[in-house]
């Protein structure tokens, strides 16, 4: 099974960029928790054992043909159900909502495993769906309901971000394989109701905070508006070459909320400046760039709609968490791949590009 | 794996992928543009915001100056007084933090809740007053439960303290936290919400003087506000003293001398204009402004009658009644329209037209000159020479004495008091003058007013020839090391045109007013010391009525001016107790006591009662009335005492 091949076509590339995140990424949190008093291993090097756990992912995916994924994509989409609705019954709670499941010896968070199901299952349903001029909305409903399952058990827990993460991931995967514009239309007309109904009966009172306190952070300095106000300033007070190096005042003297997890990248521009933005954001540019790149180079329709659904999943996380950062979106607990620290996000982030290893590695194939 | 199952259809979807770039590259360059915004544009608003966060500013109030009587006695000194502050940014959920202390040490959580909402609005990082001058028992709760209380701190600052008790509140006046209007105004920039500052008597007037200047430490803090280190402090500047030209042992006595009547007292150094006495009566105590003032002490202040709040010294207004034939006899003296020997003959009224104006004295005086006219108050020789005078004649000569015009005395709020004349009456009513509204001008009623002020001036005017110096009641202001950074020198602001024999002939007629028989003031005399004066009855109503004149708020107004020694004048002093009937007898002696304060402070010491007011103090305390709640054998022992004594 194991092509010589294999080895000659490795995506350097790709690898290089997911490296130079990684290590930025681990001398941020250096930063970002220099002023913790910790207890244990420190964070940054937690998450280089992570990054490195991360890497044997990737290997260990890119080893295996992505195909086996089509074979048993339906498999993993039930399993993950089943995980969720345990989950709801007898998950772990924390910070008032219930995302994570004990298993054994490990906790694991079902919901993030779930962006990369969603991707291979839409995967396999796309890649024998062959509609001319874009899909109707009947075409739609099939789809439709594979992502409403998911997306609600998620939501429920509650866990808005992983939520709408998993709702993009999928909008963008439809986009991909195309619409008639009549269902665009259609579409939108049964959203908006859709969602002032999600408004005023599904989400959480905090949820709905988070939403009012972006669009006015004012609202309530001290309560969530306060993460948006700290981060901003963070941000704002980096200037163009930022202040050093662990010398930001908003972390070193833990003004930012989350600062190792989902406000890291405040950190970053506080220290870095905009010149160190600029270098980021064009690092993570080129990387979702990649992935498209990938998928237009695969010549396999579900490799290159697995491959869009991975990069539209970084895309999305770097958006809405660097959108967050910088009071463009609301404050949702996404975290930014291989820069915020944490193991479920790492996995996630290097499963995808595992995939998208194994999809470039394999382009000789067709 | 089948081959044919993997190659499917994708060249649809490549030219997507192209068109997916391109979203991707503007929502990336929408990022970049915001980053662009804050970090490079709004660059330096958010460096100030991360230096406000950082930042914690601690004030240290400065200690405010002392007032100190004219022998160097403390009058208003400073304690300390602490007070519950709380730094906004550090409390997440203030009405639980209210609660708690509501519980803890029964702080009124609405009061709490409006002084925060008042305290948003300034810096983040100044602390809020939640509460002032709280005791040491719960600052000790406070301190002890500190960690329970994020955001809590306990700040030190120096309130007013008096140490003789509520002496001269009107002159010395009352400090109190800052008002949002004061604070908008320009002359309060360098102030801050929770600074205490002066608001009426000298703790206004000398407000700049004695406030000093705060300081504070600036500190870099974390998110939690601990604090990480100082960045730059500044010591505060204790406010400069005041020392004033009041004898604090004659303004008791003067205070004293009142007893619970209402009313005035001025009294001046002749040769200098210091004020040495200045009482308005009855008196508040200033401490209560500092602190929370009890609500039924401040309704009670507001109820009363005899209006405690009032600076009736300086503020009150009194017709003069007859203390003004003085200047009526002058401005006749000068017209020439009469001499020593000019007499009228007194019938116990006078006719003008169709309107009788009756003397005080029913029966009349008879035969009466300037001497007798003055001495025994006859009103029907002034009818007679108002009328001769005219309005303007004698508003001309009133208006020299300065009657009219604030003195400028150092403190605010000074009134003018009010002297009539034709223009005046066209001004104000827009008719002419009648000339029979000339003659109540003439002994003092009518529309003329005085302060107790402008009575003590026209009488020391009187008494040094005609010299006007400024009343003032600051001698020198001193910094802290006890060095005179200011000093006050007697000014003269006037000189009168009178001749010296006029003046000789008013004040020998004054002289007899207390010191010959049938003298009007004779509860003035005293025995060593020559005493001139002359005594004033001000109608309230117009009409004597019998049944009104029963209710105290219609019985006419006291006044009595006097100056001592009549040789050698040197202290003036104007009194007016209100609806103290005639001047004679309750005036006079209110101007007896004082006088006689003056004379004997002037005497060596006699080293019995190093504290007077202690032992005064003591004495109401020991009464039996007072220990109610006292054991009934304590009791007994208080009475053995007390007789055992006798």
């Amino acid at each position: 099974m194991i092509d010589r091949r294999l080895f000659t076509n490795i995506d350097w590339t790709l690898m290089i960029l997911v490296l130079l995140l990684g290590c930025i990424g681990i001398a941020n949190i250096y930063s970002a928790t220099a002023p913790y008093r910790i207890i244990g291993a420190p964070y940054y090097l937690k998450q280089f054992y992570w990054l490195a756990f991360g890497f044997l992912l990737v290997i260990l995916v890119s080893a295996i043909d992505y195909h086996l994924l089509e074979d048993i994509s339906y498999w993993l989409y039930g399993i993950l159900i089943l995980l969720l609705v345990t989950v709801l019954v007898a998950g772990y709670s924390s910070m008032g909502a219930t995302r994570w499941l004990h298993l054994g010896f490990i906790k694991m968070q079902p919901s993030e495993l779930m962006k990369i199901v969603i991707i291979v299952t839409y995967g396999r349903f796309f890649s024998r769906f062959e509609v001319s001029g874009g899909m109707t909305v009947v075409n739609l409903l099939f789809p439709l309901a594979i992502l409403a399952v998911p997306a609600i058990l998620v939501m429920k827990q509650p866990d808005l971000g992983t939520a709408t993460l998993i709702i993009l991931i999928a909008v963008s995967m439809i986009f991909y394989v195309g619409l008639k514009w009549s269902t665009i239309l259609i579409f939108t007309m049964v959203t908006i109701p859709a969602i002032w109904y999600g408004w005023s009966n599904l989400l959480h009172p905090y949820q709905k905070n988070r939403v009012l306190d972006f669009l006015n952070p004012e609202r309530s300095k001290l309560g969530s508006g306060y993460h948006v106000i700290q981060s901003k300033i963070a941000v704002g007070s980096g200037g163009w070459f930022g202040k050093g190096y662990i010398k930001g005042t908003q972390s070193q003297l833990r003004f930012l909320p989350e600062q190792h997890t989902d406000f890291a990248f405040s950190v970053f521009a506080e220290e870095w400046g905009f010149i160190g933005c600029l270098m980021l954001v064009i690092i993570y540019f080129s990387l979702v760039l990649w992935g498209l790149n990938i998928a237009r180079r695969c010549n396999d329709r579900f490799g290159s709609l697995l491959a869009v659904g991975v990069s539209s999943m970084l895309f999305w996380h770097i958006i809405i968490n660097t959108g967050m950062v910088i009071g463009l979106f609301p404050v949702v607990g996404v975290p930014l791949p291989l820069f915020s620290y944490g193991g479920t996000s790492m996995i996630t982030t290097m499963l995808g590009i595992g995939i998208l290893q194994s999809i470039s590695m394999r382009k000789f194939m067709f | 794996m089948s081959r044919e199952r993997l190659v499917r259809e994708t060249t649809l979807l490549k030219g997507k992928v192209i068109l997916f770039s391109f979203l991707v590259a503007a929502v990336f360059l929408l990022i970049v543009l915001r980053l662009w915004h804050l970090q490079v544009i709004r660059n330096d608003d958010y460096r100030s915001m991360s230096e406000n966060n950082r930042l914690r500013f601690v004030p240290v109030a400065a200690s405010r100056g002392n007032i100190l009587d004219k022998n160097g006695i403390v009058m208003v000194r400073n304690r300390p007084s602490f007070s519950l502050a709380v730094v906004q940014q550090e409390v997440k959920d203030e009405e639980e933090l209210f609660r708690r202390l509501a519980a803890m040490i029964g702080l009124d959580p609405v009061e709490m809740a409006a002084r925060w909402e008042k305290g948003k609005k300034q810096a983040r990082y100044y602390p809020i007053i939640l509460a002032s001058n709280i005791t040491r028992d719960q600052v000790e709760i406070v301190e002890e439960n500190l960690i329970r209380l994020p955001g809590i701190e306990i700040e030190m600052k120096p309130v007013r303290e008096y140490p003789q008790g509520a002496l001269a509140p009107h002159l010395l006046g009352y400090i109190s936290e800052i008002s949002d209007n004061e604070l908008n105004s320009d002359g309060f920039r360098d102030y801050n919400l929770g600074d205490y500052i002066g608001k009426s008597g000298i703790e206004k007037s000398y407000e700049k003087e004695l406030h000093g200047r705060d300081g504070g430490k600036r500190l870099e803090v974390d998110a939690h506000g601990r604090v990480l280190r100082t960045i730059s402090d500044s010591y505060p500047e204790t406010g400069n003293s005041v020392q004033l030209t009041i004898d604090s042992e004659i303004q008791q006595k003067s205070e004293k001398a009142f007893g619970e009547q209402a009313g005035a007292a001025v009294a001046m150094d002749v040769n200098s204009g210091e004020i040495l006495a200045f009482v308005s009566s009855p008196g508040f105590d200033p401490s209560l402004f500092s602190a929370k003032m009890p609500p039924d002490i401040w309704k009670g202040y507001l109820e009363d009658k005899r209006r405690p709040l009032e600076n009736k010294a300086l503020a009150g207004q009194y017709p003069p009644g007859s203390t003004f034939k003085i200047i009526t006899a002058l401005a006749g003296l000068e017209a020439g329209l009469i001499d020593k020997h000019t007499e009228v003959n007194c019938t116990g009224a006078y006719k003008f037209g169709n309107s009788t104006f009756r003397c005080w004295k029913k029966k009349g005086h008879q035969t009466t000159n300037l001497k007798k006219s003055l001495r025994e108050s006859c009103d029907v020789y002034y009818y007679q020479l108002g009328e001769k005078l005219g309005v303007d004649r004698i508003a001309a000569m009133a208006r020299k004495f300065m009657l009219g015009n604030a003195t400028g005395i150092d403190l605010l709020n000074e009134k003018k008091g009010l002297v009539p004349d034709s223009e005046w009456k066209k001004k104000r009513f827009g008719v002419r003058w009648y000339s029979g509204e000339t003659l109540p001008v003439a002994i003092g009623q009518g529309y003329l007013l005085a302060t107790p002020l402008q009575l003590v001036s026209i009488i020391s005017t009187v008494a040094n020839d005609g010299l006007i110096y400024k009343p003032h009641l600051v001698k020198k202001v001193i910094d802290i090391e006890g060095k005179s950074v200011k000093e006050f020198k007697p000014e003269i602001i006037g000189k009168l045109e009178i001749s010296r024999e006029n003046f000789r002939l008013v004040k020998e007629a004054l002289f007899s007013v207390v010191n010959e028989s049938g003298g009007t003031g004779a509860n003035a005399r005293l025995y060593e010391i020559k005493v001139a004066g002359k005594t004033g009855t001000s109608q309230v109503v117009k009409m004597r009525d019998s049944n009104r004149q029963t209710q105290y708020r219609f019985r006419d107004h006291a006044l009595f001016v006097a100056f001592a020694p009549y040789d050698k004048p040197e202290i003036a002093v104007s009194v007016v107790v209100e609806h103290g009937e005639h001047g004679g007898s309750v005036a006079a002696l209110v101007a007896r006591n004082i006088l006689r304060a003056y004379f004997d402070s002037k005497k060596p010491k006699m080293k019995t009662s190093p504290k007077p007011v202690d032992n005064e103090t003591f004495d109401e305390v020991g009464q039996p009335d007072d220990l109610p709640a006292a054991p009934e054998s304590a009791r007994e022992q208080v009475i053995n005492k007390e007789t055992g004594n006798d």
